[in-house]
């Protein structure tokens, strides 16, 4: 009873948030403001919803997105770490392959597109491919960050214990880093799921929830377009609270907790 | 083990009587400051620690105390002369030096089980034996029920004692100790410098103890090696003959801090002067 309790004081703020969206958008629709045709009413975008959700529809687009997000971001994170660890732990590379990174760091990743498509098509190879360029170089950073801050007392903890070498790489730098690392996991799946939107968008002919947000766009159907933005939008919630609950979980467990809102670490 | 086990507390044999456990001849070693000035910590530093012995290291801030014990863990290379242990020179860290901070340095990630297991697995203890010999050595420090309890979970006094029992876990012949104790409470303080000696005697390593305390030095010490103010070279010595367990009030031990503690402070005076920029005698 107290968790319950507890739990709907820690989410009654978002859905009073949300509410309030709806409520804006109920109104401007249903007072004629804004043309139907223009914007939709809630209820109908509802319908739209439930119905190309129970016809598979919709499941099947956001289901073949999310397999290329998970597979470009699995490829991001091992080429993100792998970069990131040799930054941390070579200067030489830092200067040289960290100063790529951090140039790609700041372009935008669908810049990328008109090249991918180029190499590999009109395809999923190539927004893949963005996905990935979208999502490791923000890892690498990261990771290369995390490395640095391990704290020097723990690594010559470490040493004076008979730890050198790989070991103390496995056994106290890695795990002392994994805070910080969690969090670049977290930062890059944000950009793999925008840049994989984008090349989605840009790209035709798949089975997507990109492509089908174009092709509802072309029919002009606003409603499905409302939709399925809806569909991208929970999406984004659910995994980035996934992440969250990981970065909570790594940090309690570290004594960390500090860094989270008080009552928030306590749920 | 010490031969004798407890029974023999008393005043540890002379260091020339043995082959000495550590020895630093003529060490000096000097930091290049970020700004790229460099500063002498060490200058010509010759001193020996006979095996099972229990030195501190007492002086001024920057006299190199804690440079010493980097140097004989390994962290430090000199820059002249050598650090020997049994003879050899010490050229990398290794668990036969173990070392306590004065923060307890352990790892958050890991329970207190697994920090000491973790020890014992770098002295490659067989894995099976490891959850019985980390329980033992907590219950050493008196932590047994908070053997699986989060470093973070802990009080300070409680997160140095598994400190401890980390450090000896891997059965060190040398425990060098820096302040260990400097950021806790006098209650608290207390306890723990029992409980180093205690396992200091019980175990028979060879203790190099790093403090600005006079009174925690003149407690553990057979010998106490006071260092100058900065650039550190050794000062004095003082033999501690009063046997253990000691008490403040013992009146040959409060006269050894008197003494102790005023040629400390003559060091002490003489950093503050240099800080200032006033002479000597004003401070």
């Amino acid at each position: 009873m107290w968790r319950v309790r507890r739990a709907s004081r820690l989410i009654w703020p978002s859905v009073v948030a949300f509410g309030v969206v709806l409520g804006v958008w109920w109104l401007l629709s249903a007072t004629g403001a804004v043309p139907a045709r223009d914007l939709p009413s809630p209820a109908t975008v509802w319908h739209k919803l439930a119905h190309r959700t129970s016809t598979g529809k919709f499941p099947d687009e956001a289901l073949h997105s999310l397999i290329r997000l998970a597979f470009g971001m699995a490829v991001a994170a091992v080429i993100g770490t792998v970069v990131g660890v040799a930054m941390a732990a070579s200067r030489p590379f830092q200067r040289s392959v960290g100063s790529l990174v951090v140039g790609l760091q700041a372009m935008p990743p669908i810049a990328w597109l008109p090249l991918a498509a180029l190499w590999f098509g009109f395809n999923e190879k190539a927004v893949v491919f963005v996905t990935i360029l979208g999502a490791f170089p923000a890892i690498a950073l990261a990771t290369a960050a995390a490395v640095r801050q391990v704290s020097p007392l723990l690594v010559r903890a470490g040493r004076t214990l008979g730890a050198h070498g790989w070991e103390l790489y496995r056994h106290v730098v890695v795990p002392a880093a994994v805070p910080g690392y969690v969090q670049g996991l977290r930062q890059g799946w944000v950009f793999a799921w925008r840049s994989l939107l984008a090349a989605e968008i840009i790209i035709q002919g798949g089975i997507g929830l990109g492509h089908a947000l174009t092709k509802a766009g072309g029919h002009l159907d606003v409603a499905s377009v409302l939709a399925l933005m809806i569909v991208v939008f929970l999406i984004g919630i659910v995994i980035d609270t996934a992440f969250a609950a990981l970065d909570r979980r790594v940090r309690a467990k570290r004594g960390l907790t500090a860094l989270v809102p008080a009552q928030e670490a306590a749920a | 083990m010490r031969p004798g086990g407890i029974a023999s507390l008393g005043p540890a044999p002379e260091p020339h009587a043995v082959r000495p456990k550590l020895t630093l001849r003529g060490v000096s070693k000097s930091f290049v400051s970020a700004r790229g000035d460099r500063r002498a910590a060490l200058e010509d530093i010759s001193f020996e620690v006979a095996a099972g012995e229990l030195v501190c290291l007492l002086g001024p801030t920057g006299s190199g105390k804690s440079t010493i014990l980097n140097l004989l863990a390994g962290l430090e290379r000199p820059d002249r002369g050598e650090v020997l242990i049994d003879g050899r020179p010490i050229k990398e860290p290794g668990p036969d030096r173990a070392m306590l901070f004065q923060d307890p340095a352990l790892f958050p990630w890991m329970s207190l089980r697994g920090n000491v297991e973790f020890a014992l697995r770098m002295v490659k203890v067989p894995p099976d034996e490891r959850g019985d010999r980390a329980e033992a050595w907590l219950a050493k420090v008196h932590l047994a029920r908070f053997a699986d309890a989060q470093p973070h979970e802990l009080s300070a006094g409680m997160r140095q004692r598994a400190a401890l029992a980390r450090a000896l876990a891997c059965h060190p012949e040398v425990l060098l100790a820096d302040e260990p104790f400097g950021a806790l409470d006098a209650q608290t303080r207390e306890l723990l410098q029992t409980e180093v000696t205690q396992a200091w005697a019980e175990t028979g390593t060879t203790l190099v103890f790093v403090t600005h305390n006079v009174r925690e030095a003149a407690l553990l010490a057979d010998r106490v090696l006071l260092m100058s103010a900065p650039p550190g070279t050794l000062l004095e010595e003082y033999r501690i003959w009063v046997p253990r367990p000691r008490a403040l009030d013992d009146t040959l031990l409060s006269r050894t801090v008197t003494d102790i503690h005023d040629e400390l402070q003559r060091e002490v005076d003489k950093v503050v002067a240099r800080e200032t920029g006033e002479p000597a005698d004003l401070a």
